[in-house]
């Protein structure tokens, strides 16, 4: 591997790690802060693959916006979507075992795959990205590089900053983590729980629809996407420790780097890599990298 | 991850009305019907693959006036969910619970090699009208195991042969490390390096896996000539468009099994014009067979057909001669064998034979994609046989 292709591989790793995250870090938000084993994640990113594709044309032809609106009115629609289903399932899953988290959210799985299957049917779609992404720079003699896979990268650094922003530097951000800890006594300080609870669920949400709409060009729009990220997401939140959004982003980048490069050297064990990288984690540290505390 | 509540719902209701079907033909025995199991994708990845194939079938069944050799059939489905976890049971349940005389079945390759071991211990006639596997017309063969499309090894192979006579030396292979990937590539690899090219490097990521980035990186850094590949649904569109936007495909040519550019085409869009495949059917043969075909099928689905319509509708050919042969009975294998092999199928794709394992000895097209279309330009390889490896008939 002379130096150009490693550096190539560099920035694949990197691009990837960031779209990892992008996927992952609703989950951080559902399953590492409130709590809640979220098997349904997946459909929420397949929802979002989805959104990109069938509503492009409502929207311009309502509004006349091309790509960008359609990401807007797809977050917004995400929003009051997460906030329902808060309200109608997730609400009385706090208190539940595990087991009856999994039940539920795999049912939904079967109801979202099935919703899906009857509205849209079960061809694979492509999603055109918008105009002004649609370029590519050269890199190296022969490969280029799609802009649009560097847009996907920037979105999920501002993620990230803001994510890390909201939760750091914030009185939500606060109360949220308070939350996390202990929820019986940021409620007897006063702060409406069940309220913000909805809303954080709303956000993750929001962002796995987000993190589909931005997918979608590159991924294609197929049945059955959300099932091929769920595992990988779980991975990122275990590995990074639970509820820490600094450990997603981390581990998320070890993973990209990881997979990438597993599959150029190590090809025939490239698919047990990530797991095995995760066993070692945990053995050294049972509680992922960066324990939320 | 394919159950759902409504299905469920339908399967107890298939259940009660089958309990009550029995009861009624213990009373009013009618030996007459033949009973036809297909064994198929209703749900999931595959749904339309299954719907496709039912459709095809039962346009032959309907064109022979509902009957098969004189007997008049009847359908029982199953959806086999393309999980080979649940295979087994689900061809006993076929076999035993409804006392099927054929099995029809299935797209999954897993699934098709359940099936084949569990034909092959019971002896029921097994038609299967898509999966690839090469084993099952290869190490699983047997009098009563028989296939209406294609051998892993196939298309591979016959690509493999373009790609020499051009002229083309150095080549990338890349697909999925799956069962399906790794035959195709070994056709490919087989008949390439005998027409004197060499394979520089195979790569290849975990089922189904699509994340091509680094792999794509790879390519550029080997500079081949070609590639040769072998992914399908979601993953061929999306390995087809990263490679294009990784500026590979103006300085190497992208080649692969017919499956690539299959069913993708609308969502691949400009990035699969102009990409060679090959495969045993193509969308403009334009022959007075495959345009009737056509026709008929449009007319009756309000569907436009593709190869797995075809296969399907070869599969019912496949049983309506062999049935012939022994006046409906299905039990004789050896006298359907025979039957068969001595046939020549009128297919839409263009006629074939019977391989002595039962395989398609068929023609592959050479296509290109032109205004998304899989348009056929040449033969890629005429009247190609499956060498049927380990099959002891």
């Amino acid at each position: 591997m002379d130096v150009t292709t490693f550096l190539i591989q560099c920035l694949n790793s990197l691009q990837y790690g960031l779209l990892l995250f992008l996927v992952a870090s609703g989950l951080t938000l559902i399953f590492g802060i409130m709590g809640v084993i979220n098997l349904a994640h997946g459909s929420f990113y397949m929802v979002g693959a989805y959104l990109a594709f069938s509503l492009a044309p409502v929207v311009g032809a309502t509004i006349g916006g091309g790509f960008f609106a359609t990401l807007l009115v797809g977050v917004v629609l995400a929003v009051l979507f997460g906030y329902f289903l808060e309200w109608a399932f997730f609400s009385f899953l706090y208190e539940r075992e595990h087991l009856q988290q999994v039940l539920m959210t795999y049912g939904l799985i079967l109801v979202f795959e099935e919703l899906r299957s009857l509205l849209v049917g079960d061809d694979v779609h492509g999603v055109q990205p918008p105009d002004i992404l649609n370029g590519s720079i050269a890199l190296g003699e022969m490969m280029t590089y799609p802009v649009y896979r560097l847009f996907m990268s920037g979105v999920c650094l501002a993620l990230a900053l803001g994510m890390y922003f909201v939760f750091t530097r914030t009185r939500l951000g606060m109360m949220i983590r308070a939350g996390s800890t202990n929820r019986e006594m940021v409620q007897s300080l006063g702060i409406d729980i069940k309220f913000l609870y909805r809303v954080v669920f709303a956000a993750g949400v929001a962002i796995a629809v987000l993190a589909g709409m931005v997918a979608a060009p590159v991924s294609s729009v197929y049945p059955g996407m959300g099932s091929t990220v769920l595992i990988i997401c779980f991975v990122v939140v275990v590995i990074g420790g639970i509820g820490s959004i600094r450990g997603a982003l981390f581990a998320s980048l070890l993973i990209g780097f990881v997979d990438t490069f597993g599959k150029v050297l190590l090809p025939s064990a490239a698919g047990v890599l990530v797991y095995v990288l995760m066993a070692l984690i945990l053995l050294w540290k049972p509680d992922g990298l960066f324990k939320a505390g | 991850m394919n159950h759902s509540p409504t299905l469920l719902a339908r399967r107890a209701a298939h259940v009660l009305a089958l309990t009550a079907l029995t009861a009624s033909m213990a009373a009013a025995q009618t030996p007459g019907k033949l009973k036809i199991g297909l064994m198929l994708p209703y749900t999931g990845t595959f749904a339309a693959l299954g719907t496709a194939i039912e459709n095809g079938f039962r346009q032959h069944v309907i064109e022979l006036g509902g009957k098969i050799a004189g007997r008049e059939v009847e359908y029982f489905k199953v959806d086999d969910e393309s999980d080979p976890s649940k295979a087994t049971d689900n061809v006993n349940k076929l076999i035993k619970r409804d006392q099927v005389d054929v099995l029809i079945g299935s797209v999954h390759s897993g699934v098709a090699m359940a099936m084949a071991k569990v034909a092959k211990e019971t002896g029921t006639l097994l038609i299967v009208p898509n999966a690839g596997a090469d084993a099952v017309t290869g190490a699983m063969c047997a009098n009563n195991i028989f296939r209406s499309s294609f051998s892993n090894w196939q298309p591979g192979y016959a690509m493999g042969e373009v790609m020499a006579k051009r002229g083309i030396k150095k080549v990338v292979t890349i697909t999925w490390k799956y069962a399906a990937g790794d035959e195709s590539v070994r056709g490919f690899k087989e008949s390439f390096e005998k027409g004197g090219g060499t394979v520089i490097k195979e790569l290849n990521l975990p089922f189904p896996g699509v994340e091509f980035q680094g792999l794509l990186t790879e390519i550029a850094a080997a500079k081949p000539d070609a590639v040769f590949t072998f992914f399908a649904g979601g993953g061929a569109v999306k390995f087809v468009k990263d490679y294009a936007a990784a500026g590979l495909k103006k300085s190497i040519p992208l080649y692969g099994s017919g499956f690539l550019t299959d069913g993708t085409l609308e969502a691949q869009g400009d990035a699969a014009e102009g990409l060679f495949t090959a495969l045993h059917y193509a969308d403009s043969l334009d022959t007075k067979r495959d345009n009737a075909f056509r026709l008929t099928y449009a007319k009756t689905y309000k569907l436009q057909p593709d190869v797995y319509a075809v296969q399907g509708y070869d599969a019912a050919q496949m049983l309506a001669i062999g049935l012939n042969a022994t006046k409906g009975d299905a039990t004789k294998s050896a006298e359907i064998s025979a039957a068969l092999g001595k046939t020549t199928i009128d297919s839409p794709r263009g006629p074939f034979t019977l391989s002595r394992a039962h395989n398609p000895v068929q023609d592959f097209y050479l296509r290109q994609v032109g205004s998304k279309e899989n348009k056929k330009v040449g033969i890629a390889s005429a009247k190609l046989e499956d060498p049927a490896r380990g099959c002891k008939i």
